[in-house]
């Protein structure tokens, strides 16, 4: 490849923190207009080396040369590499929930003269840029009353509005559906009209697959390779042999299923939305587990999977909630979290940041949360007995931690989400309820977790997936639900599900079903 | 133990021998200390004279229990305006019950609690089940309570309190045991006593570890800890045996700080209490009823503000007005300076028990130099930001 033709060199980058190298002598080298996948599991250097480039870590703080445009780039700072036209969109978006779009896509960037905004033009340049990423909002729309697939567009025209020539998404499709994603990836794969470039950071190799010119793969700090996608030896296995180090020739580990009597089963359930309350977001839910099973809920994003769930456990959601929830045949009530919990319920939230963990709590005192009453007598904790436990789980989860002592925040997602499943486990529960189990989790960590949930099946308990990925349905459970607009809308057992079968179920809508 | 097992892909677990030592903790011991020594330095020695280290212990008793009942509040991830206007009420209601409704001393104490919880109570209900913020809720309970202040006194003062009232606030343990020469042998007796316990409940808090095999501090440190530990508590009690023998307003504020330690600590309160502030959503989630949380929190600093108040009008010796003007400002500040984080979920009572002692030796030495008291003010503005300013950037350094 001639030199212009190279819009961004990074050779030999080394980063350590503290003594422990994070990166080793990285190379990367993206064409200009590529789409250029960088895949890794977490902790092989992703961020840092993105961090590297965008100046977080500045000049000096690393060793090794980045060339942008083949001359030499020494960022100090952020605003520096996005001077020269290179822009990160994280996977936590960064925008202002009440602001407006355009307010939004001009932050820190305001079509202004002498300090005064000109509304006019914000309103017209942000019209225009919302065409480009093909969002048909009005700008003057507040954040929060658009989705997170169209928010994540906003971020793009933000970036295209800072006159990017080189874009980095960290994981763009993480949070959206599939027909969000979809649309995102072909934004993606046109930005080379746009005069663009961009470095796509994901786990998703059917994404990589569509979209990717190039996909460079490191691990462990190092890089392994940079493979053609053209290259008709670039499989997916190749791609994840590189990530892992190791063949890993079945995504999902074998269990023989040993499925005994109904366990938990809930029927008519209902529940409305809280502000729009004559709105039915669960509707008639009726379903049931048996022991040693793993259910899945396959549905497209809003279709309710999580309210349901939600609602069920605790009430966390939903207002006129109704129906019934039976365990081993008898009828309990789940009105709180002490009462689910108390009846061997949990609840595996999708959001762990927010909703699972405390992130700047150890990992002892997240796994004993839930159940702290274990370790207490008197209201009093037994300390010892608390780190002991969650030494155990430490070592049983294999979760990858200097010490139990250390803050939860400062895990890899797929630590957190062991730290998470751990925390439930504790309570000793018999049915469990996990909410996008894998989601953010790199393909090692994920098969971790499939192992996890297959054993706690075999251990004779009621497993409930929901997951907005269908071949982890199809690869791990034994029956899955669909459901469409809050209403079940079919109901296969593993042997007949398809992924073309059950996307027809979650799209029919619950009219037509009727 | 019924966790499943992964077999693969298999990673070596490294065991971990060594204890993450709170280096927070210690920057704020080690501050305290430099200005003791530095104050030390500037008055001649005469910071630390008996007198002085008396007047130190009971100058700023109440803003030790204040922050005390602050630090539970910030945990909690709220904030508490109203204590200074609380001690001022619970004034006029000890004031008022002892002289013109003539009640024995106890049953004003009694009485001035109980009017500390109901306080808690009011603004516990507005924050936990109505979901009004903390900061507005004691915003009006600042002036809501200054208000019957003023109601109660009727603008006056209420002096000529009974002598066993005032020694709550101002007086010392009888010399049950004698003296030595001029030393009263019984606050020596009970910082032997203190150093004993504290002895006793390290090693065995230590023995404990070992026996179920979980990393302990090795000895150096351990005993060196301990030593240090002893040496101060006794040097304390020598001066305090020297001048009129051991404050009562000590003895009550060593159990306060043990027994609220203890709470935060281990307790299963204590624990959700930093959950909740740490996040609160997963703190729901988890199935910690939060209502019930906040609710106690705020009766807690109710009550612990009541006995601020009990503890300065007894060594005031009388009741006014205008008491605890700024006291919640004290409290917050103290607080912050013992390290912990403004957004919630972080902090101990011990820190801010030190970063009260820093405000007091702040002004105890600044006092002793004479210096203007709009200056004293400055300075301990500057102290404050300062403080919670290098316990960021220490921070900052410290994570990634």
């Amino acid at each position: 490849m001639s030199d212009q033709n190279i819009i961004l060199r990074m050779q030999d980058i080394t980063k350590d923190f503290n003594g422990v190298r994070a990166l080793d002598t990285v190379n990367l080298e993206v064409a200009r207009g590529e789409v250029h996948a960088i895949c890794g599991e977490n902790g092989a250097g992703k961020s840092t080396l993105m961090k590297v480039l965008s100046g977080v870590y500045p000049h000096g703080t690393y060793t090794g040369t980045i060339e942008l445009n083949g001359t030499e780039a020494t960022f100090s700072d952020i605003n520096a590499s996005e001077a020269a036209g290179i822009v990160i969109i994280h996977q936590e978006l960064a925008l202002n929930p009440l602001a407006s779009i355009a307010e939004n896509i001009f932050l820190g960037n305001e079509r202004a003269s002498r300090g005064i905004i000109n509304w006019d033009r914000t309103t017209l340049e942000a019209t225009a840029l919302l065409e480009k990423v093909g969002l048909s909002e009005n700008p003057a729309t507040r954040i929060y009353e658009i989705g997170v697939g169209k928010q994540q567009l906003v971020e793009i025209a933000k970036a295209m509005a800072k006159d990017v020539s080189l874009l980095i998404l960290d994981e763009p499709t993480a949070a959206l559906n599939d027909e969000d994603s979809n649309h995102l990836l072909d934004l993606i794969s046109g930005m080379r009209d746009h005069g663009i470039t961009c470095i796509l950071i994901s786990h998703k190799l059917r994404e990589i697959r569509r979209i990717a010119d190039r996909v460079t793969v490191l691990r462990d700090g190092k890089t392994i390779e940079t493979i053609d996608m053209a290259d008709p030896t670039a499989t997916e296995a190749r791609i994840i042999k590189a990530m892992v180090g190791r063949e890993l020739n079945n995504l999902f580990p074998p269990r023989e299923p040993q499925i005994g009597r109904e366990l938990f089963r809930v029927e008519d359930w209902m529940a409305y939305h809280p502000v729009d309350t004559a709105r039915a977001v669960v509707d008639h839910v009726s379903f049931n587990v048996r022991a040693g099973e793993i259910v899945g809920f396959a549905g497209l994003m809003g279709a309710g999977r999580t309210e349901l769930a939600m609602s069920i456990f605790g009430r966390l959601w939903g207002t006129n909630i109704s129906g019934r929830v039976f365990k081993d045949g008898q009828e309990i009530r789940t009105t709180t979290v002490d009462e689910a919990v108390a009846h061997g319920v949990a609840y595996v939230t999708e959001d762990r940041k927010r909703y699972g963990l405390n992130l700047i709590g150890t990992v002892t005192t997240n796994v004993s949360a839930v159940a702290l009453a274990q370790f207490a007598r008197w209201g009093v904790i037994d300390r010892n007995r608390e780190y002991l436990t969650a030494e155990d789980y430490r070592r049983d989860m294999n979760i990858k931690t200097p010490s139990v002592s250390e803050v939860v925040g400062r895990l890899s997602g797929g630590n957190q989400q062991k730290v998470v499943l751990s925390k439930w486990l504790v309570s000793g529960p018999d049915v469990l309820i996990l909410d996008e189990p894998t989601r953010g989790i790199d393909v090692g960590a994920k098969y971790e977790i499939y192992g996890l949930i297959n054993a706690l099946a075999d251990q004779g308990k009621a497993v409930v997936m929901i997951s907005s990925e269908l071949p982890e349905l199809l690869g791990m459970c034994d029956r899955i639900y669909t459901i469409s607009e809050g209403a079940v809308t079919g109901e296969v057992p593993r042997s007949e599900a398809t992924q073309e079968n059950l996307m027809y179920l979650m799209t029919m809508g619950k009219e037509a079903q009727r | 133990m019924s966790s499943p097992t992964v077999t693969e892909p298999t990673m070596p677990t490294a065991k971990t021998s060594r204890l993450a030592v709170d280096f927070r903790q210690y920057g704020i011991l080690a501050a305290l200390v430099v200005i003791i020594g530095l104050f030390e330095v500037l008055t001649g020695g005469r910071l630390l004279m008996p007198g002085n280290v008396n007047n130190l212990i009971q100058q700023n008793a109440y803003v030790l229990i204040l922050a005390i009942g602050m630090v539970m509040v910030i945990i909690g991830g709220h904030i508490d305006l109203s204590v200074g206007s609380v001690v001022a009420m619970v004034g006029a209601v000890c004031g008022l019950a002892m002289s013109q409704w003539h009640l024995p001393w106890w049953m004003a104490v009694v009485l001035a609690l109980l009017v500390g919880a109901a306080v808690g109570a009011w603004q516990g209900f507005w924050v936990a089940f109505v979901g009004v913020p903390a900061f507005i809720v004691t915003l009006a309970g600042m002036l809501l309570f200054r208000g019957l202040t003023l109601i109660f006194l009727v603008g006056g003062t209420i002096g000529g309190l009974p002598n066993e009232f005032v020694a709550i606030g101002a007086g010392w343990l009888p010399g049950w045991l004698g003296t030595m020469g001029k030393t009263d042998i019984l606050t020596l007796v009970l910082g032997a006593i203190a150093c004993v316990a504290l002895v006793l409940t390290q090693m065995s808090a230590r023995a404990g570890r070992r026996k179920l095999d979980l990393p302990v501090e090795s000895s150096i440190p351990f005993w060196g800890k301990i030593v240090v530990a002893v040496v101060a508590i006794m040097a304390v009690c020598w001066q305090l045996a020297n001048y009129s023998g051991a404050p009562i307003i000590l003895i009550i504020l060593a159990v306060l700080i043990i027994a609220y330690s203890f709470l935060l600590n281990r307790s299963v309160f204590g624990r959700h209490i930093y959950a909740m502030g740490g996040n609160l959503f997963a703190a729901v989630m988890s199935g910690v009823n939060t209502r019930r949380v906040n609710f106690a929190i705020f009766v807690n600093m109710g009550v612990l503000a009541a006995l601020a108040g009990i503890v300065s009008t007894a060594r005031a010796g009388s009741a006014v007005a205008s008491a605890g003007q700024n006291y919640e400002l004290d409290a917050i500040a103290a607080v912050f300076i013992g390290g912990a984080a403004v957004q919630g979920g972080v902090g101990t009572v011990t820190g801010a028990v030190i970063g009260g002692l820093v405000m007091g030796v702040l002004n105890m030495g600044l006092s002793i130099l004479s210096v203007d008291a709009a200056w004293q003010m400055a300075i301990k503005g500057l102290v404050l930001l300062l403080a919670v300013a290098f316990d960021l950037i220490n921070k900052r350094r410290g994570g990634r």
